[in-house]
């Protein structure tokens, strides 16, 4: 580096004392520089105590390797907790979520109904009505709404996404609309599951629903 | 050498203005020198939040000015132990033009040049100066900056891409991408007369909405999709050229197009999220695009 600096030192010198040198001192003093092995030094991060730099010669093929080193210290920049929460990606983990609670659900009540004999638990559609009827109204219809919500959004959602399998409906504007059409839709539907129906148990008073249902299984079994 | 650079040369850089003329005299920023904080870095660290470093303000203040509050998003390959942090700047926007590029080259040239970003040609047609502007991607060219000065804008680097230094994202990977796609015209044959490939004005037709692509990368770094696997999945701007070239009249290869796609990964890692076609600031759409591929892979 310093014989370098020197090199193109003189040359400049050089060139002041004979301007008629001008046209060719420049190619001369790349050459000059080119005739020479290069080597590069490379900073190190001093420490606190230290007040200079240190530096350290590194040949032009070390670069990948410090290029990789440098790599492995890059943060990745922010995304799922930056984001403006929009209709289109909301929608899409929504759909997955409930996918993966309904039918991991569905795993875990028929996996449990299998070994249930065995573990004396008791899971029958009796058993589990007889439980269910000693709620009251509210948690009935709460539990329910929590169950079928997921149900009435997904399979909403996946018409939406059975008309966008056709290519259609893909504007900005139509994915908005379609996706509050389809928020809508699952919470009038899931409420119309969970609540509707409530009244005429109550009329008929407690307990009338699931004696019948009882019945109904008894026969059934029968 | 990092360290030196930052606190050292500041500091020294703040005494030396007094001998200049007023006419060459800059201000430069008074950067905290970060606290030692000594953690390693790792990908799933959040910046450093706002509140917690130190805000620079407008150079100049005038009793009128409008002054507006910017995060930015901070990270240097000098000192890598040290975590991302959101730095704030106020700026008077009375002397700041209307765009967020506006905004960011006045904090460079005025208030603190060490501040890093990609930009060019300042008018949407390059595509450099991506990246995620309170919360959505775009190009800080073609993004006007919100007069509402009791909002403060937040500026981040393109979502989930590996940080070169501050909003300048490492491109590497979506570049090969492009490339993996042959984004050329493939013929083997020569046209009947030997004279140019042409096609008629309903054939060209179908390629408007593809060739205005500016390769940004707005949309690919919006798509969650292309967050958790974007070492396989192509992403929405690179299928967007793909399809540039399957709706191509003129090109001869699009079967072995449709065969490099006909994967698990390749294009079927699209889950229809449509963030890409939300976000892209050219107003394309790549979502559109992705499913016309779909459907002819699958009507084949």
């Amino acid at each position: 580096m310093l014989a370098q600096r020197i090199t193109q030192h003189s040359a400049r010198r050089l060139l002041a004392q004979q301007p008629t040198l001008t046209r060719f001192t420049p190619p001369a003093a790349i050459a000059a520089s080119r005739l020479r092995p290069q080597t590069r030094h490379v900073a190190f991060q001093p420490s606190a105590t230290e007040p200079a730099a240190q530096t350290q010669p590194a040949k032009p093929s070390d670069a990948y390797a410090i290029l990789a080193a440098q790599r492995l210290n890059r943060p990745v920049s922010p995304h799922l907790s930056i984001y403006q929460p929009q209709m289109t990606w909301y929608a899409s983990i929504t759909n997955r979520i409930t996918g993966c609670a309904l039918s991991g659900g569905l795993y875990l009540f028929g996996a449990a109904y299998l070994v249930s004999p065995l573990l004396g638990w008791h899971l029958e559609s009796a058993a589990m009505a007889e439980w269910f009827g000693g709620f009251g109204a509210v948690t009935k219809g709460v539990v329910k709404f929590a169950v079928s919500w997921p149900f009435t959004f997904h399979s909403w959602n996946g018409i939406r996404h059975l008309v966008w399998d056709t290519g259609r409906e893909f504007g900005n504007r139509q994915v908005q609309v379609t996706g509050w059409i389809v928020v809508a839709l699952s919470v009038v539907s899931s409420a119309v599951l969970a609540f509707v129906g409530m009244g005429d148990g109550k009329s008929k008073g407690k307990g009338v629903d699931e004696e019948s249902w009882k019945g109904e299984f008894k026969s059934w079994k029968g | 050498m990092a360290a030196l650079r930052s606190t050292t040369s500041r500091l020294l850089a703040t005494t030396r203005p007094s001998t200049l003329s007023p006419f060459l005299r800059r201000t430069y920023a008074t950067v905290d020198p970060v606290s030692n904080l000594g953690e390693a870095m790792s990908a799933t660290q959040s910046p450093v939040s706002p509140k917690h470093t130190p805000t620079i303000n407008e150079p100049a203040q005038s009793p009128e000015a409008r002054t507006k509050t910017f995060h930015i998003y901070r990270w240097s390959p000098d000192t890598p132990t040290e975590k991302p942090k959101m730095q704030s700047y106020t700026l008077d926007l009375n002397k700041t033009g209307p765009m967020m590029l506006d905004a960011l080259i006045r904090i460079k040239n005025e208030v603190d040049p060490t501040l890093t970003f990609r930009r060019s040609c300042r008018e949407g047609i390059c595509g450099s100066c991506a990246m995620n502007i309170d919360g959505v991607n775009t190009l800080a060219c073609l993004c006007r900056i919100p007069t509402n000065t009791s909002h403060e804008a937040r500026i981040y680097p393109l979502p989930h891409t590996y940080v070169v230094k501050d909003l300048v994202p490492d491109l590497t990977q979506f570049y090969k991408q492009y490339k993996s796609i042959k984004p050329y015209l493939q013929r083997d044959t020569k046209t009947e007369d030997g004279l140019e490939n042409r096609q008629s004005p309903s054939e060209r037709k179908k390629l408007d909405g593809l060739y205005e692509c500016i390769l940004c990368a707005c949309c690919s770094t919006s798509c969650p999709s292309y967050w958790w696997n974007s070492a396989e999945y192509l992403g929405p701007a690179v299928l967007l050229q793909s399809y540039r070239w399957l709706a191509d009249s003129r090109d001869e290869h699009k079967i072995e197009r449709k065969e490099m796609l006909d994967n698990s990964m390749s294009l079927y890692r699209c889950h229809t999220i449509l963030n890409c076609s939300r976000t892209c600031p050219k107003g394309l759409n790549p979502g559109k695009a992705i499913a016309a591929i779909k459907k002819a892979m699958a009507f084949t």
